[in-house]
C-alpha cells in the first residue's frame, strides 16, 4: 500500500512543482472559433514565457495571470512560426523572481512513458486558479502527416502524441511533463485530420524548441519582426504581381487569398482570372491564405509549370502556364 | 517512479515475446489455427500480435504464478489490487436509473441503507414520479422522487423494497488534491444490459472549479473536474476517490467541437455541497440555493468588492455596504468572484454564515443569512410545475427523449407501482410533499412527547418577570395576543389579518407568540403553509437543527429542533419576508401542567437584546373553558 501511495505522491509533486510555473494568456479573439485565451508556461525567472503561436497573441493588450492570480501586461518578444513558438514576456519594473522550467535539459521520452499535461484548456480557471491537469501515457513520437486532407499544420517535426485529451480549446501553449517533472513539450493546437474527422493530442517536443527559445531570450534570434512572416525564410523569386495578380490586403492572420484586380495584358488575365476569384490551388498546393500564396509563389523556378486553381462562385477553374524569367 | 511503470510495460513486452512460442504452440491445437494458411499465418504479424495480447493479460490477471516469474513492481500490483478491491467494494452501490416511461436515463448513488440515492436533477427532471433503477446484483427495483435541487443539480430518489441497500461511503471533497486518482462509475451511452456500472479511471484535474449556470439554474459551485471520462448517461453518478469514499456525483463536461462526448474535462458536484443540502434533499421540496443579496466585483490589487447591495437584505442590515472589500466568507479566504460564488453555492438559503469584510483599514465579522435565489414560480417552473394539474399521463408519440440513446431495457411503465402508489402525494412547491409530510410528523411527534397540549387550545395565560424583575402578564387567545408588563399594555388583535410590530421595536413578539401557541397546541393546520425545511447550523454558530417553517397572512415563523435531542430550541420571527428578525430562543425547560415548557424567552431585536421572559407560571384553557 505504501509503494501504491509513493506511485501518486511522486506525480502530486510533480503537479506541486509544475502548477506556479504554468500561466494562463489573455489576448485577442473571442469572437466564433477564435480562443481569445491560451496557455503558457514560465521559461525563465525575470518572466520569459514560452507559449503557442497564435492570433491570441495578436494584440496590444496581451495580459498573463500567474498560478496565485497576479496579473501582468505583456509583449510578444519573438516568434519562431516553423515550430508554432512564441517567447512572450511580463513587463514589470521590478526584478521578477519567478520559478521557472528548465527547457534546456532536452529531455526525451518513449511511447509508454506516463505525462501529465497541464493547460488551461476551456478557460476553466481564472483568477488564481491553477490551470487543469490531465494524465496519460506517450503513445509515439512521431511526425504528423502534415499535408492537405490530413493535419494542417504549419510546424513539421517530430511530435508526442499522447493518450489523454490533451489539445482542447485554449490548451496550446500548456506543458507536457514526465510523472517525475521533467519537461518533455508544448501542447500543440488544436488539429483535426480532414478526412477521418479526428483530432490529435500532440506536444511539440521540448528538444526541438530549446534553442529557439533560448535564441529568443538572448536576442541571438534573427528580427523576430522577420520572423513572425514565415515567408521571409522561403525564397521570394516570384510575387503575385508578376503575373498580373492584385492580392486583396493581407489584414488577417489568415486572409482568404481572394483576388483584388487582374492587371491587364497579364498573364493572368489572358488566362481568363478574374477579380474576386478565391485562389484555392498552386501546383496541388492548398491555398488557405495570401501568406501561403506568397511563399508557394516565392518557390517557383523560371520555366515551372504554374497550375492555378481558382473557385469563383461554386466552381472550380484551374489554369496553367510556364513561369516567365525573373524580373529582377 | 516512473521506472516503475516503464519496467511494468517493458515487461509486458517482454512477456509477450517470451510467450509467443508457447501461446502458438497451444493454439496449434485448435481448429481455429488450422482454418489459416500457414503462409499466412507465418506473414500475418499483427494477427498474431493482436491475438496473443489479451491472452497475455489474462495470464497476468488469473495466474498469480506469472507475477511472481516477472519482474513486475510489486508497486504495480499492489496499485491494481488496490483498484480492483475498490472497484468491488463501491460497484454494489452504483445505479443505474431509467425513467419511469422508459425514455432515458443516467446514474445514481445509494448513500443511505433504506435506499436514498442521489442523483442529478437533469436525470429525473422529465424521468417521472417514479423510476426504475437496477443494480449490479442484476436486479431492478422501482424508485420514487424526493427531492430536486434544480440550481445545484442534484435531486434525491429513494430505491423501494429494502431496507439493507449497499450504500457508499462519504468522504470529504475539501480534502481532494489535484493529481488524486479518481473512479467515475455510472452507466454511460446506458451500455450496461446488467446494470454492472462502467468505469473510468482518471485524475482530479481541478478542484474548486466554478462551472457557470444556465440562467441561473444548473450552476456547478466549488465543483471537482477530473479527466476520468464523463460521457452522456453517467450523469448523476458518482465520483469515488481510491479509498472508495464518495467525493462527488458527476453531472457535466466541457465539449465543444467534438460532440458530446468526453473532452477530457469532466465535473462532479462535491459530495461537501450535498452533505449541506442533505436534510433539505430529504424534505421533499424544490430546493433552493442562496443569494447574500449582493453582488461582488473584483477591483483593482485582486480585491473582491461589494457592487451592488439590496437594502432589504440580511448583510446591509448587518452592516455591510457598497465598496467594502470582502475578506472572507464562510470561513474561506476571498480572493476572486469565482470563490465568493463557489462558496455562495454549496449553502442553502437561510443558512447563517460568516463573513469579514474590510472598510477603511478595519475588519468587521458579521453573521449573515442567506436569502433565496428564486422565486418559489420560479423553482416551481424549472421543476416542470407551471400550476398543480393532475399528472399529465403520457400520449404515444409525445416523448422527446432526452439522451440521443433509445433505451432498450424499461419497459413502458406509466403508471406507479401500485403498492407504492401512496409514497408519492403531489403539492405545489414539492417534489413530493410525502416526504415532507414524514419529517412534519417525525418533529411533531417529538414535540408532543415532552410537551402535549394539544387539549389545549383555548387561551394560555404566562406570568412572570422580566430580567429586571418587573412582572408581565402575556395572554395568548384566539381572538389576541396581550402583553401586560408594569404599567405598560401591548395588544396584537387576531381578528383582523393585519399583524403588527408589538411591542414596538421587538419585530412583532407578540404575533410570534401566537404562532407559538398554535404550534404547541397542535393546531399546525391553522397555518396558511406548514413545512419542513431542512436542517442549518442555528444562528451560524450553534448546533445543528431542524427547521419547521410556519406561515400566516404574510408572517413567518422558523421553528428549530436540535438534531440529536429533537428539542425545540427557539423561533425565528418574521412580519413580511424582508423585516427584521424578532428572534426567541428557549432556556432552562421546567415542567408545568405536567408538559415541559421553556423557562425563559430571550427575544432579540436583529442582533439587539430586546428582553428575557422569565416565565412562573401557566395557565392553559380549554375551548370550554375559555367561552365561559
Amino acid at each position: 500500500m505504501s509503494a501504491v501511495k509513493s506511485v501518486s505522491a511522486s506525480s502530486q509533486s510533480t503537479i506541486e512543482y509544475a502548477l506556479p510555473r504554468l500561466v494562463k494568456i489573455f489576448g485577442a479573439g473571442g469572437v466564433k472559433n477564435l480562443y481569445g485565451y491560451s496557455t503558457g508556461f514560465l521559461v525563465s525567472p525575470q518572466g520569459h514565457i514560452a507559449t503557442i503561436w497564435s492570433p491570441v497573441l495578436d494584440t496590444d493588450r496581451l495580459s498573463v495571470v500567474l498560478h496565485d492570480g497576479r496579473k501582468f501586461e505583456a509583449e510578444v518578444l519573438g516568434a519562431e512560426p516553423h515550430l508554432d513558438l512564441a517567447i512572450i514576456k511580463l513587463k514589470s519594473e521590478r526584478e521578477l523572481n519567478l520559478p521557472c522550467f528548465d527547457y534546456k535539459e532536452k529531455v526525451t521520452a518513449g511511447p509508454g512513458t506516463r505525462i501529465l499535461g497541464f493547460s488551461n484548456m476551456f478557460k476553466v480557471a481564472t483568477g488564481d486558479e491553477p490551470v487543469s491537469v490531465l494524465h496519460g501515457v506517450i503513445e509515439a513520437r512521431t511526425e504528423l502527416p502534415r499535408r492537405r486532407g490530413a493535419f494542417e499544420l504549419s510546424y513539421s517535426g517530430d511530435v508526442y502524441v499522447v493518450d489523454a485529451i490533451t489539445n482542447n480549446p485554449g490548451a496550446a501553449g500548456g506543458a507536457l511533463l514526465t510523472y517525475d517533472g521533467k519537461l518533455l513539450g508544448m501542447i500543440g493546437k488544436q488539429v483535426r485530420n480532414a478526412k477521418t474527422n479526428t483530432w490529435v493530442n500532440y506536444s511539440l517536443p521540448i528538444d526541438v524548441l530549446s534553442k529557439s527559445i533560448e535564441q529568443i531570450i538572448t536576442g541571438k534570434f534573427d528580427s523576430s519582426e522577420d520572423q513572425k512572416k514565415p515567408e521571409m525564410d522561403a525564397p521570394q523569386r516570384y510575387r503575385p504581381v508578376d503575373f498580373g495578380l492584385v492580392m486583396v490586403p493581407d489584414v488577417l492572420y489568415r486572409t482568404p487569398a481572394y483576388i483584388d484586380r487582374v492587371l491587364p495584358d497579364s498573364l493572368v488575365a489572358k488566362a481568363g482570372l478574374q477579380p474576386d476569384d478565391l485562389v484555392v490551388f498552386v501546383n496541388d498546393e492548398l491555398i488557405n491564405s495570401c501568406k501561403t500564396l506568397n511563399t508557394e509563389l516565392g518557390q517557383l523556378e523560371s520555366g515551372d509549370l504554374l497550375r492555378l486553381v481558382v473557385r469563383r462562385n461554386n466552381q472550380l477553374i484551374s489554369i496553367e502556364f510556364q513561369v516567365p524569367p525573373e524580373n529582377k | 517512479m516512473e521506472t516503475t511503470w516503464k519496467s511494468a510495460i517493458t515487461s509486458i513486452f517482454v512477456k509477450h515475446v517470451l510467450l509467443n512460442n508457447s501461446v502458438t504452440v497451444h493454439l496449434t491445437g485448435t481448429d481455429w489455427l488450422f482454418r489459416s494458411e500457414p503462409w499466412k499465418f507465418k506473414g500475418n504479424l499483427m494477427q498474431r500480435f493482436f491475438i496473443c495480447v489479451p491472452l497475455v493479460i489474462c495470464t497476468l490477471i488469473s495466474q498469480p504464478v506469472f507475477s511472481a516469474e516477472s519482474s513486475v513492481d510489486p508497486a504495480v500490483l499492489a496499485a491494481q489490487k488496490q483498484r480492483i478491491d475498490v472497484i468491488k467494494e463501491v460497484s454494489p452501490s452504483v445505479v443505474a436509473i431509467f425513467g419511469g416511461a422508459g425514455d432515458g436515463g443516467g446514474s445514481g448513488v445509494l448513500v443511505t441503507p433504506d435506499g436514498y440515492a442521489l442523483t442529478n436533477f437533469h436525470v429525473v427532471s422529465g424521468a417521472g414520479n417514479f423510476m426504475k433503477c437496477g443494480l449490479n446484483d442484476g436486479k431492478l427495483y422501482d424508485a420514487v422522487i424526493v427531492s430536486i435541487d434544480p440550481t445545484g443539480d442534484v435531486a434525491l430518489i429513494k430505491l423501494l423494497g429494502r431496507t439493507d441497500f449497499p450504500a457508499a461511503r462519504l468522504g470529504d471533497s475539501d480534502t481532494v488534491q489535484v493529481g488524486d486518482w479518481a473512479y467515475a462509475m455510472g452507466n454511460p451511452f446506458l451500455l450496461a444490459t446488467d446494470f454492472q456500472p462502467t468505469i473510468t479511471y482518471g485524475i482530479v484535474s481541478g478542484v474548486h472549479r466554478y462551472q457557470y449556470p444556465a440562467g441561473t439554474f444548473l450552476e456547478y459551485t466549488d465543483c471537482i473536474q477530473v479527466d476520468s471520462s464523463i460521457n452522456p448517461g453517467n450523469s448523476g453518478g458518482p465520483l469515488f476517490n481510491d479509498r472508495g469514499e464518495l467525493i462527488g456525483i458527476n453531472g457535466r463536461g466541457s465539449f465543444e467541437k467534438r460532440g458530446r462526448v468526453n473532452s477530457g474535462a469532466g465535473y462532479a458536484i462535491s459530495i461537501n455541497q450535498i452533505k449541506h443540502f442533505w436534510d433539505h434533499l430529504k424534505s421533499g421540496r424544490i430546493v433552493d440555493h442562496a443569494s447574500l443579496g449582493a453582488t461582488v466585483t473584483t477591483g483593482f490589487d485582486s480585491h473582491v468588492n461589494v457592487a451592488e447591495i439590496l437594502e432589504e437584505s440580511d448583510a446591509y442590515r448587518k452592516g455591510l455596504r457598497l465598496g467594502d472589500e470582502i475578506v472572507s466568507f464562510a470561513g474561506r479566504p476571498i480572493r476572486s468572484v469565482n470563490q465568493f460564488k463557489n462558496i455562495l453555492g454549496i449553502y442553502p438559503a437561510g443558512w447563517t454564515l460568516p463573513l469579514v469584510y474590510r472598510r477603511d483599514e478595519k475588519k468587521q465579522t458579521i453573521y449573515v443569512r442567506l436569502q433565496s435565489l428564486h422565486t418559489a414560480s420560479e423553482l416551481q417552473e424549472q421543476a416542470g410545475q407551471k400550476q398543480l394539474i393532475p399528472e399529465k399521463s403520457p400520449e404515444p408519440g409525445d416523448e422527446k427523449p432526452r439522451l440521443p440513446m433509445p433505451n432498450p431495457h424499461a419497459k413502458a411503465a406509466p403508471e406507479p407501482p401500485e403498492k407504492y402508489k401512496h409514497l408519492y402525494v403531489p403539492k405545489t412547491g414539492f417534489a413530493n410533499y410525502y416526504f415532507n409530510q414524514q419529517q412534519q410528523e417525525r418533529l411533531l411527534q417529538a414535540l408532543s412527547a415532552t410537551s402535549n397540549f394539544s387539549d389545549r387550545t383555548g387561551t394560555w395565560t404566562l406570568t412572570g418577570k422580566l430580567a429586571d424583575e418587573t412582572d408581565f402578564t402575556l395572554t395568548l387567545a384566539d381572538k389576541g395576543v396581550g402583553f401586560e408588563v408594569g404599567k405598560d399594555i401591548f395588544l396584537q388583535s387576531l381578528e383582523t389579518d393585519t399583524f403588527v410590530d408589538e411591542p414596538p421595536g421587538t419585530g412583532g413578539l407578540l404575533a410570534a407568540l401566537h404562532h407559538f401557541r398554535l404550534l404547541l397546541s397542535g393546531q399546525s393546520e391553522r397555518f396558511t403553509d406548514f413545512y419542513y425545511l431542512g436542517s442549518e447550523r442555528l444562528d451560524g454558530t450553534n448546533e445543528m437543527v431542524d427547521v419547521l417553517i410556519a406561515t400566516q397572512t404574510g408572517t413567518i415563523s422558523r421553528w428549530y429542533f436540535n438534531k440529536s435531542d429533537l428539542s425545540l430550541r427557539g423561533l425565528d420571527f418574521y412580519l413580511t419576508e424582508n423585516a427584521e428578525v424578532c428572534a426567541i430562543r428557549f432556556e432552562q425547560f421546567q415542567t408545568l401542567n405536567g408538559q415541559k415548557f421553556p423557562g425563559e424567552l430571550d427575544v432579540r431585536h436583529g442582533s439587539r437584546p430586546v428582553m428575557k421572559l422569565k416565565i412562573e407560571r401557566l395557565k392553559l384553557e380549554t375551548p370550554e373553558n375559555t367561552k365561559k
